[in-house]
């Protein structure tokens, strides 16, 4: 199978995009093609489920299997494609509200099972289709068409949720950084088990700006921790800046203040089955933390679709009834002979 | 059709044994008293051990008391039980061959211990195994355990404690027949009125296995029986819920395609999704999803990905599926919806039966949204019209709602085993020329798509809630909608060409056109056949295919002066049958107790209407 030859051309639809010009998607849609075009997988193996939104317009563009299903359910609809047929590559695309507010139900129990779903989670922050109202993970007091006066209540961190709900691997990329988008897909798509990748996007229309401070090119490299599995976690213009676990929590030094060195700087182990540390990586907000960014967790655990195969299979090599015909006849059964013409009775009322 | 004969609900024979010590006597007769208050006839058979004395815990020493009741002259205790409830192994075999084929079993469970069952000479741990019959329905209840931990504030002896199993026992049949216990708690109150702390316990162990049944949501069994001019061959009893789930496995054999069952539990239709995640064996893939919604979408994921896909549900959980049930229609999805209805509106009578979900499953839904809906009327023919969803399904590219109801998936009757080769083939609509397909092109005369699935090298595709055109692409358009949506009706519509005609049983003209559907045919068969040995002028339709309707529907109605539609709600089906066959003056017989139809009352609507 390696030796197919396919480009980003080839995962391309024929359909126009409609995304607001300058929308996040179109940069997040063209890191998914291009990780699936170097997956050496044939097309035909991809199958892409949405559920409603903005971004879930995505499978119309998209030149594999595609499903635009309803608000919410699109983990649930994928759930069902994968164990239909383990075979399949398959995706979910879906927003902060499909997935944690409509779909929020969904959304846990597909990572708590671990289905082997690559789940593309676009994070605006804001409800774009329906023109602007605040979604599970705008900021308490955000100002919206449904907020007027603020909101009264806290946001959903989606990597506390996707932790929270037993998640095997996590990941956070922006839609401006292609080359960070792709090395996550890519590491999502070679994870067995639900992986989920939440894209930092921005809403040019209804919340255009609401990661700008995170991406502002002159502090962005103070603000962003980029983080990979087995390196140091350095961040600053002048890389020198760092993480260290200090008294239960994490704590951002500086190489060469405090008698810091290098060696006192954390190694992210992105496989660590504690969550502990990845947690408080996610939960990492401005100002006082660098945003991280990259693979924070990639563990392994027991795949739903490949733990139902093969209990299928288990089952089957001992199995006494092999057809529909034996399972009728097994049990108690009894035989009836001689009766009349043996035709039995036609409707018949007297 | 065919023959059935019922055994209605308030006729059962009911059985209780146990150790002579375990007071059996005096449960059976506590409830025979508190049945006959209700009104009911009874007839009570006590059955002593022929030695009082005889070893505890032997077959010897077992005690039995038999009641039947019913709303006729009951003559005899009932030859067989319907429900037995048995306080050790021992009373089990003293009483299995004092059982109907498939009777309720109710046991204590924690007497199933290694000693008593070698006191009862069972000769391995599984004694119904042993006895022949793996196919009872076995509620097992940790009687003795409940009953002690109801008593632990007492400060009652060991001894005295387990003397009040019998009345959890009591109490827990009295649930499931709808027996009030104030009478027993009265009887309770007047025999120990001296011993005010036996009065208490009794009394609170009496209703810990009342709200134990209610909690467990132990339904009562219904019975159907056939007379004895039956048709040679080999048979098996079987209830619906157990037929349904065969009859989806058969369909999947037959298709070709893998099974894939999403589905939430609910009562009264857990029991399909218990009997197909028995069989891993046959290569079934069940999934137990978080929600009703879950359990839906998850299906139209299998269906989309080339299984044969079902959910299953019972009327709550049918309102929930609406919205994806709506995706299905517009995505032209072959799925199959079963529906087990039960009392409502929400959460209603869970454990009762009823047919009032019959417009949701037509209309229910948002938008211009058409399904076929099938109806099966015995618990063994859910196994025939199970399969035909499916092939309708598969074949017509269509959601297909099949409505079974409680009384049908608890019910059971003898049925005769048909082979595989019996049944008709079912040819799903695969696609087969990459060059020439389009997701939305259609057969020119069944109007269903071609079905093409992930894995399937030149037919990528997408497809989606949206309205399209027949390449997939999202349409706008007016006229584009407006044909689409004549096209899904139509496509329904078409499905007639696979309904038989409705048969008459009776006359082919006449006076009176019984009318009915579904679950009630048993009690409707039973009336029609009673009131033409008295020689009426009655005859009987009973439909299986609601939409669309059998193609000789008006022509049939035709023939008769005067109709009567009796369904279990305030008239669904006649409102239906008004709009769809209309000229017709139907009149109606509706009951919406959570209770099947009686002979007794359907013959008063009926002779009224004779009279009138």
């Amino acid at each position: 199978m390696t030796d197919l030859k396919y480009t980003i051309k080839d995962f391309k639809s024929d359909n126009e995009i409609r995304w607001c010009a300058g929308c996040g998607d179109f940069a997040i849609i063209n890191a998914v093609q291009r990780t699936m075009a170097g997956m050496g997988i044939p097309r035909e193996k991809f199958a892409v489920i949405s559920g409603i939104g903005c971004s879930s317009r995505f499978p119309y563009y998209m030149s594999t299997y595609g499903f635009h299903t309803i608000h919410g359910r699109a983990t649930a609809v994928a759930s069902g494609v994968k164990a239909a047929n383990p075979e399949l590559n398959v995706w979910v695309i879906t927003g902060d509200g499909d997935s944690m507010a409509i779909g929020g139900n969904h959304f846990i129990h597909m990572i708590r099972r671990n289905f082997d779903l690559n789940v593309v989670v676009f994070n605006n922050r804001i409800y774009g289709l329906t023109k602007g109202q605040y979604s599970p993970t705008s900021d308490r007091g955000f100002v919206s068409k449904t907020s007027p006066f603020g909101t009264v209540e806290d946001p959903f961190i989606p990597g506390q949720l996707v932790l929270g709900a037993r998640g095997t691997f996590f990941a956070r990329s922006i839609d401006g950084n292609l080359k960070l988008s792709q090395s996550v897909l890519e590491g999502a798509a070679q994870h067995k088990g639900t992986s989920v990748v939440e894209v930092l996007q921005n809403c040019v229309i209804f919340n255009n700006g609401i990661h700008a401070a995170i991406t502002d090119p002159n502090y962005r490299a103070d603000r962003q921790l980029v983080l990979e599995h087995g390196k140091p976690m350095l961040f600053g213009e002048e890389n020198d800046k760092g993480l260290i676990f200090d008294k239960g929590k994490l704590k951002v030094v500086k190489i060469g203040e405090n008698g810091v060195t290098e060696s006192d700087i954390l190694v992210h182990d992105a496989y660590e089955e504690d969550p502990t540390l990845h947690l408080a990586l996610i939960n990492m907000k401005l100002p006082d933390f660098p945003v991280a960014f990259g693979i924070i967790r990639s563990v392994t655990a027991p795949v739903y679709d490949a733990e139902m195969e093969a209990q299928i299979k288990q089952v089957q090599q001992t199995r006494r009834i092999k057809n529909v015909d034996e399972l009728l006849r097994s049990g108690n059964t009894w035989e009836v002979t001689g009766n009349g013409n043996g035709k039995g009775s036609s409707p018949k009322c007297p | 059709m065919k023959e059935t004969k019922v055994i209605e609900l308030e006729e059962v024979a009911i059985r209780f044994s146990g150790d002579s010590g375990d007071g059996m006597q005096l449960t059976g007769t506590l409830f025979s008293d508190a049945t006959a208050l209700l009104g009911n006839d009874i007839s009570t058979f006590p059955d002593y051990p022929s030695e009082i004395r005889a070893p505890q815990g032997t077959v010897g020493g077992v005690s039995g008391f038999q009641v039947q009741f019913g709303h006729k002259q009951i003559n005899t205790p009932g030859d067989y039980a319907h429900v037995l409830v048995a306080m050790n192994p021992a009373a089990i075999k003293a009483n299995a061959r004092f059982m109907m084929p498939g009777a309720t079993i109710i046991y204590d469970s924690d007497s199933f211990t290694e000693k008593n069952l070698t006191k009862a000479n069972f000769k391995t741990d599984d004694p119904f195994t042993e006895l022949g019959l793996e196919d009872y329905f076995k509620i097992a209840v940790p009687i003795t355990t409940l009953t002690q931990e109801g008593l632990k504030e007492f400060g009652l002896d060991n001894k005295s404690v387990l003397r009040s199993k019998n009345m959890f026992a009591l109490g827990l049949v009295c649930w499931m027949f709808n027996r009030p216990l104030e009478f027993v708690d009265e009887f309770i109150r007047s025999k120990f009125k001296k011993k005010p702390v036996v009065v208490e316990s009794n009394i609170k162990v009496l209703h810990d296995g009342y709200n134990y049944g209610m909690n467990m949501q132990h339904m009562t069994p219904t019975y159907l029986v056939h007379p004895a001019e039956i048709e040679n061959g080999t048979y098996r009893n079987i209830n619906g819920n157990h037929a349904t789930a065969w009859g989806l496995l058969a369909a999947a054999e037959r298709s070709g395609l893998e099974l894939f069952l999403g589905s939430y539990p609910i009562t009264p239709a857990t029991d399909i999704l218990s009997a197909l995640s028995e069989r891993k064996d046959l290569g079934v893939k069940t999934f137990q999803a978080e929600d009703e919604i879950a359990g839906i979408a998850s299906a139209i994921g299998a269906a989309f990905a080339g299984d044969l896909a079902v959910t299953t549900t019972s009327g709550p959980g049918l309102a929930l599926k609406s919205e994806a049930i709506g995706l299905a229609v517009m995505a032209e999805l072959p799925l199959v919806i079963v529906n087990v209805q039960r009392g409502g509106p929400s959460t209603g009578l869970p454990t009762k039966t009823e047919q009032s979900d019959l417009l949701q499953a037509l209309y229910g839904r948002n938008g211009e949204s058409p399904v076929v809906v099938l109806a099966a009327s015995t618990p063994s023919d859910c196994f025939y019209y199970a399969y035909m969803a499916s092939k309708i399904a598969l074949e017509r590219m269509v959601p297909v709602i099949l409505l079974t109801d409680g009384f049908l998936g608890n019910g059971s009757e003898p049925w005769r085993i048909p082979s595989m080769a019996e049944l008709p083939a079912i040819t799903p609509r695969v696609a087969k020329d990459a060059e020439t397909f389009k997701p939305y092109s259609r057969d020119k005369d069944t109007l269903a798509r071609d079905w093409a699935f992930p894995g399937m090298k030149g037919f990528e595709h997408r497809i989606g809630g949206l309205e399209k055109n027949i390449t997939g692409t999202v349409s706008h358009d007016p006229e584009n909608h407006q044909v689409n949506t004549e096209i899904r009706e139509e496509k329904v519509q078409r499905v007639v060409d696979l309904v038989p005609d409705l048969e008459v049983c009776g006359d082919e003209e006449g006076e009176i056109l019984v009318v009915g559907w579904g679950g009630t045919y048993g009690h409707l068969i039973s009336t029609v056949r009673q009131l033409r040995l008295e020689g009426k002028d009655v005859s009987l339709a009973h439909f299986n295919y609601i939409k669309p309707l059998p193609k000789n529907t008006k022509d049939v109605f035709s023939r008769f002066k005067k109709i009567i539609v009796c369904e279990l709600n305030l008239g669904q089906f006649a409102g239906y049958l008004r709009d769809k066959m209309p000229g017709f003056n139907y009149f109606q017989a509706n009951k919406v107790k959570g209770l099947p139809f009686t002979v007794s009352e359907l013959k008063e609507s009926i002779n009224k209407l004779l009279e009138d």
